[in-house]
């Protein structure tokens, strides 16, 4: 049984897609200046995922090597034009406010990085459960930052006031550094670094040396 | 005689080695095909809910247009757009038509067509507030192509016709954060009080890099020179002759 769930339970954490392979993180820094935008991105992108997953591996034995590719990116790219229009007519504001992000997810290492690992080299079923895990992996994070960036930058979580602000007539100063993007960067290094140290085995071999007695002179 | 079965064709493709030229050439086509069915039909699917929310869209940028302009909700009469008197004029001949009607459009010659639009829709609609008698504000829908879109906007011109108290973009799809600016609040307050056209009558509105050292000028957006002209030439072709020009000269001499 574990061993079954072991596609959908390891992207969670043991081997995260954006903690552990630093993949998507340009949408990760993007879209998580609101708890909202955030959770509607992890839903597209995990709809994507699945999708493609599903049909990559449904076909994958008879995908021609030579333009391998290619299909995966039309059948990628398809999944996210369908997405996107879905929600346009569906959440007409929030699709204005994620822009062109959800295009983008034609662009996101997870979703080919998925389909060229796992989907197609086996069953639909384990596919799509791993297309689950690193789609629930990649919003767990994006969860997590937002949390951070809308509770500091705005004071609210889901749009929903937790520290009044001192425009509003309360006490809370909004941290505005939180809005932009470096600060995506630094909470996601601190994040990584954090897992890191409390799961060493996921921490990569130093891959240069720097001789401290040299750098000091 | 080769067998045409499909069934046995099909297996035959299935059974076809990968790499054969045969199977690539198939598989790219036939993965192209099924994405193509799958994205049209999505977007005819969900075709009128799209343009029920674009509509809204651009109905709220109107009244946000509206609400923004100085003094403007002060003339009208009620509140927000359904006080604005609509006007649905032919342009070929000035006449008054019921309703808008896409099908009836002026093919445009090469030369005239500086909006980029290739044919004009005949019959157009024209918002007006009136103060008393006396014209207080008129809007233009206006659209034309920008760098990689249709850019489509809401002109709003003041009692003279000839001074912009405001512009509102309500539909674009340029670079993000860079010819996108042109929706942004701050890019559009440099609109109002831009005059189009000289005394002469000859249309001098301008959207130039380092602009707004007189009256007719905007400042263009750095790095998104197309996007910018695209804006100019929109404006520049629908208060000019083909555009609402007649129409605008029209309502200056109170014939319309």
């Amino acid at each position: 049984m574990r061993a079954a769930l072991k596609p959908l339970l390891d992207p969670l954490l043991r081997d995260n897609p954006v903690t552990v392979q630093i993949l998507g993180i340009c949408s990760a820094l993007a879209v998580t200046t609101s708890m909202t935008t955030a959770l509607t991105m992890s839903f597209a992108l995990t709809a994507v995922l699945v999708a493609s997953n599903a049909v990559i591996s449904l076909i994958r034995r008879h995908i021609p090597s030579q333009i391998r590719l290619i299909l995966q990116i039309t059948i990628i790219a398809a999944m996210v034009i369908v997405a996107d229009l879905i929600l346009q007519a569906y959440a007409y504001a929030i699709s204005q406010r994620l822009s062109i992000f959800v295009s983008l997810i034609v662009t996101n290492c997870i979703v080919l990085g998925r389909a060229e690992a796992f989907a197609m080299s086996n069953p639909v079923g384990p596919s799509i459960l791993d297309a689950l895990g690193n789609g629930a992996g990649y919003s767990a994070i994006l969860m997590v930052i937002a949390f951070v960036r809308e509770l500091l930058g705005f004071g609210t979580l889901f749009g929903i006031s937790i520290f009044p602000t001192v425009a509003n007539g309360g006490w809370y100063q909004p941290f505005g550094f939180m809005l932009l993007a470096p600060s995506a960067f630094m909470l996601l290094g601190l994040l990584v670094w954090a897992l890191r140290s409390w799961r060493v085995e996921q921490a990569e071999p130093a891959t240069t040396h720097v001789d401290r007695e040299e750098a000091l002179s | 005689m080769p067998d045409l079965n499909p069934i046995t064709l099909w297996q035959r493709l299935l059974a076809a080695p990968n790499d054969s030229r045969g199977k690539t050439l198939s598989m790219a086509f036939l993965v192209s095909f099924v994405a193509a069915l799958a994205v049209s039909s999505a977007a005819v699917l969900l075709g009128p809910r799209l343009d029920a929310n674009r509509e809204a869209e651009r109905r709220a940028r109107l009244e946000a247009l509206i609400a923004e302009t100085p003094g403007l909700a002060e003339v009208l009469p009620g509140s927000g757009i359904d006080s604005l008197e609509v006007l649905t004029v032919d342009l070929r001949d000035l006449s008054l038509a019921d309703a808008v009607d896409p099908a009836q459009v002026t093919e445009l010659t090469p030369d005239d067509d500086i909006a980029g639009i290739g044919t004009r829709p005949d019959l157009q609609q024209i918002f007006m507030a009136r103060d008393g008698r006396d014209l207080a504000l008129v809007i233009l829908p206006v659209y034309g192509q920008g760098y990689q879109s249709t850019i489509r906007g809401y002109l709003a011109l003041g009692p003279d016709l000839n001074t912009v108290v405001g512009l509102a973009i309500t539909d674009q799809g340029e670079t993000p954060g860079l010819g996108a600016t042109i929706q942004t609040p701050g890019w559009l307050a440099q609109w109002p009080g831009t005059q189009l056209m000289d005394e002469a009558g000859d249309i001098r509105v301008a959207v130039v890099r380092g602009g707004g050292t007189t009256e007719y000028e905007v400042d263009a957006i750095t790095g998104a020179t197309r996007s910018s002209n695209g804006v100019q030439n929109m404006i520049r072709f629908w208060i000019g002759p083909l555009g609402f020009g007649p129409a605008l000269d029209a309502l200056r001499s109170g014939d319309l």
